[in-house]
């Protein structure tokens, strides 16, 4: 957006009803300085093709025209450890890896073992053991433990607030938007309007905060508009507002297109070369918070070891998670690791989910943010005893 | 009372009053729906000249093969100067089908927005998610996503449940959307002799997507008592369901053709039951067993009820229509009916939230300034988040209120009505657009602050924007 007088007037506006209705927003001291971001990757992720056990004997048999090739060939993976490797359109991952600031958790997934996206995107994000436990998210919940009056400390980008996202605590949302902004005024007259009706009013009220909250955000980020929603949209958003000393503290953002069925290799590609990009944006605008910053990346499951028959893959179980950051003690892998070979597979189909994503989240809300461990058991991730946090995950000053 | 029910017909059932038809809907508004309720559903005159799905299918896939043969060429062509052509005709090819999707939307809308028979055309919009198609994913969807809605769904809102979902489960665009085109037995003829007419090695094997979906979100629902067995063991009852390729005519409407030879061999047990005909037949047979499943009728009254009533279904509610879809067989005159009926869908004006499509329509015939431009309202509908065929995943687009309802979607919609408001001809009148849409069900605030807003523009756009504009 062009600064012009116009556009200050407005921006001093909204700020002035702000400031009436709730005096200590910006100011309020944050309620820890450690940054979480979690990017939802909906559909499905190929974990088997986005970190590869390239030196897995059955591997190349296994995953057959899907396999990618050893380090140094054509499509070769991208060498982590000697036996696994990143897929080739992962490029910033790699070195980020030998600097020690990324971690994978591979073979993992929920406590959820059917193969409905929709199910497993719900246990994933309402954090219970049941598709429909609960109407809240897991992060939303672990907000309320952070609570600092009147701040936000949630951030959702994206249009639409995930259910990770949602419940009891207020949250900071952005999204990318084309439309002329509504005049102050107009949105005051709108919100006596709204006193009526308790949904549209604190949506209201929440909207206009974080219109305050985010101003500037797209400033040299080019033509915005909501076609355009690309990831590294999303998360130079998410940088920047992060970034602010007395900005949010714990962000999410999704990304869809994983479910890779049919011709695979062309659409993961375009998909793993966008958040290769995403990422990289994320930690260029977290700037000096980089150092203070753990993201998690998840997908509901993971998809079939083999290939189907349409040079794709179906909905499998076992995935990965990407966890990444300064904080991170990252180049390492984290958790068990099953094999891939038909003895090791889930159900003769899938890699085998030894892992569970919830042991990965417990260890970030407890061993970063600080939250405490009968609090996270009690309120967070009910019924999740057996998920034991990880230790060596997260860097202790 | 009686204007409260014209409203709840016209906005819950319908898609918005036109100006002066509450009036009309008033004298009578349960009768004013069933009238709505016809077997013969005759295509719209805006719909009648949608491109032919057959055709262009049958474009993409010579276009694809002579793609995937150049590209095995590769030098070859780029010496003989032939890539260049090959490249600009799949470009013209593509930019054309782009158009298509443009314009075919654009006319599904303005028929929305004009017609009038909202109710019906309220059901078309509800079986089309039901039954979802999107362009969100790299296939060439869109294109022939109306033309889909208009050959399978539209022909059966009154219909036969069995009949909307066999038409479906056939028409080019779903098989392509889930991926069936190309899904064959591991022991099909096909997949012993990869190398086919064509001499193209081929990838050989089933792929689930388009069987999962019919079951967990078609039929069944996903607690609907089917295992990832029975996933497989109809996703290979449905190998070779397919469309057009060589040899013989279609063999079925819309280009749809049974492929013997992408056909899994031997018996399948789906639900405990064996299909072993080796036809087209067992295909149809099992869908048929889905419709009349009772797991069916639960999902489906469920949904239907969320969509007609409330976000969280009343169970009472839910079994009425349940009873009725078992009862009448999937007859959904009968089923719409008794949603009409339902006592719990006339209590309360507000229980749902429109979607910004419901929005974008409601508004347009609530104005009478004639038809949108097409850039406009598409560019509307794309920056509200709801271009049409456009949904994320096959289950659709969300039917409740908290998927809706954030803050920056209701921004969105916010600055939608204002930056509409501000360029409507003066002959759109606030008093009259009150009258003609909320007044009602009007909240006293909502009276009071638009009768106070200090422009007719400001007025116009504070009742778009209110929350008894923005239910139904």
């Amino acid at each position: 957006m062009k600064i012009s007088r116009r556009n200050l007037l407005k921006t001093a506006g909204s700020a002035t009803v702000l400031a009436s209705t709730s005096p200590g927003l910006v100011f309020a001291a944050a309620p820890t300085d450690k940054r979480f971001v979690t990017i939802i990757l909906r559909g499905g992720m190929d974990a088997l093709t986005a970190v590869a056990p390239y030196a897995d004997p059955n591997y190349a048999r296994l995953r057959s025209f899907l396999a990618l090739g050893k380090p140094g060939e054509k499509n070769g993976a991208l060498d982590l450890n000697g036996h696994f490797g990143l897929d080739p359109n992962l490029p910033y991952l790699a070195p980020l890896y030998k600097k020690g600031e990324l971690a994978i958790l591979h073979a993992a997934t929920t406590n959820y073992r059917g193969r409905s996206h929709f199910d497993g995107q719900n246990v994933l994000e309402n954090g219970t053991p049941k598709p429909y436990g609960t109407d809240s998210g897991w992060l939303n919940r672990a907000l309320d433990l952070m609570t600092d009056g009147e701040r936000r400390v949630g951030l959702s980008v994206g249009h639409a607030v995930p259910l990770m996202m949602r419940g009891k605590s207020d949250v900071q949302t952005w999204a990318p938007s084309a439309l002329p902004k509504a005049e102050g005024d107009f949105l005051d007259r709108l919100m006596r309007v709204y006193e009526g009706d308790p949904v549209f009013e604190h949506a209201l009220k929440q909207a206009m905060k974080s219109a305050a909250l985010s101003a500037g955000v797209t400033d040299g980020m080019g033509k915005i508009n909501s076609r355009n929603t690309t990831l590294k949209i999303m998360t130079e958003a998410a940088g920047k507002l992060l970034a602010k000393s007395n900005g949010p503290r714990v962000a999410v953002i999704e990304s869809g297109g994983w479910d890779t069925h049919a011709g695979q290799h062309l659409g993961l590609t375009n998909k793993l070369k966008e958040l290769n990009t995403g990422l990289e944006a994320l930690q260029q605008h977290l700037g000096e918070t980089w150092s203070d910053t753990v993201i998690v990346i998840v997908s509901e499951f993971g998809r079939t070891v083999a290939a189907n028959g349409t040079r794709g893959t179906d909905h499998g179980t076992g995935g990965l998670a990407f966890i990444m950051g300064g904080a991170v003690k990252g180049g390492q892998f984290i958790g068990k690791w099953p094999g891939i070979e038909e003895k090791h597979q889930f159900q003769g189909r899938d890699l085998n989910p030894v892992n569970d994503y919830r042991s990965l989240f417990k260890t970030v809300l407890h061993e970063h943010l600080g939250l405490a461990e009968g609090k996270i058991e009690d309120a967070i991730f009910p019924d999740s005893r057996q998920a034991q946090m990880f230790s060596g995950l997260i860097k202790t000053v | 009372m009686v204007f409260k029910d014209a409203f709840i017909a016209a906005n819950r059932f319908g898609l918005g009053p036109l100006p002066l038809e509450l009036g009309v809907i008033a004298k009578n508004p349960r009768d004013w729906l069933k009238r709505q309720i016809t077997t013969e559903q005759k295509i719209p005159s805006l719909l009648q000249n949608l491109p032919n799905v057959a055709e262009i299918m049958n474009t993409y896939a010579r276009n694809r093969q002579m793609g995937n043969r150049g590209q095995n060429r590769g030098q070859g062509n780029r010496q003989r100067g032939g890539g260049g052509n090959r490249q600009r005709g799949g470009n013209s090819f593509r930019q054309q089908q782009g158009q298509n999707y443009i314009d075919s939307v654009y006319s599904r809308t303005l028929n929305m927005i004009q017609t009038p028979a909202p109710f019906a055309e309220h059901m078309v919009k509800f079986w089309s998610n039901h039954f979802t198609v999107s362009s969100a994913s790299r296939k060439i969807v869109g294109p022939i996503a109306v033309a889909y809605e208009t050959d399978v769904i539209r022909p059966h809102i009154f219909g036969n449940f069995e009949d909307m979902l066999v038409a479906v489960a056939q028409h080019p665009t779903m098989l392509v959307y889930l991926d069936n085109h190309i899904s064959m037995g591991p022991n099909s003829q096909m997949a012993l002799n990869p190398r086919g007419g064509d001499g193209r090695a081929r990838a050989r094997g089933l792929n689930e997507n388009l069987a999962r979906e019919i079951l967990e979100l078609h039929t069944l629902g996903v607690n609907g008592g089917y295992t990832q067995t029975d996933v497989r063991e109809f996703a290979k009852i449905i190998t070779g369901w397919s469309f057009g390729g060589r040899g013989g005519g279609p063999q079925g409407p819309n280009g749809f053709r049974f492929k013997r030879w992408f056909h899994e061999p031997g018996p399948k047990t789906l639900l405990g039951r064996t299909y072993d005909s080796g036809s087209v037949n067992d295909g149809l047979d099992a869908l048929k067993m889905l419709a009349h499943h009772p797991s069916t009728a639960k999902f489906v009254a469920t949904k239907l009820v969320r969509h007609f009533v409330a976000d969280d279904p009343p169970a009472a509610a839910v079994s009425k229509i349940e009873r009725v879809f078992i009862e009448s067989k999937g007859d959904l005159a009968k089923v719409s009916e008794a949603l009409v009926d339902l006592e719990e869908a006339w209590q309360s004006p507000f229980d749902k939230t429109k979607t910004p499509y419901e929005l974008v329509l409601s508004t347009y015939r609530a104005l009478d300034i004639g038809a949108p431009g097409k850039r406009g309202i598409l560019q509307t509908l794309s920056e509200l988040q709801q271009f049409p065929f456009k949904a994320s995943s096959p289950a659709g687009w969300p039917d409740v209120a908290k998927e809706w309802l954030n803050p920056e979607t209701l921004m969105r919609r916010i600055e939608w009505t204002r930056a509409l408001a501000a360029k409507l001809p003066r002959s759109v009148k606030p008093e009259e657009l009150f009258a003609d849409t909320i007044e009602a069900v009007a909240s006293k605030q909502t009276k009071f602050w638009v009768k106070a807003a200090p422009s007719a523009e400001e007025a116009i756009a504070l009742i778009l924007a209110s929350p008894e504009f923005q239910r139904r």
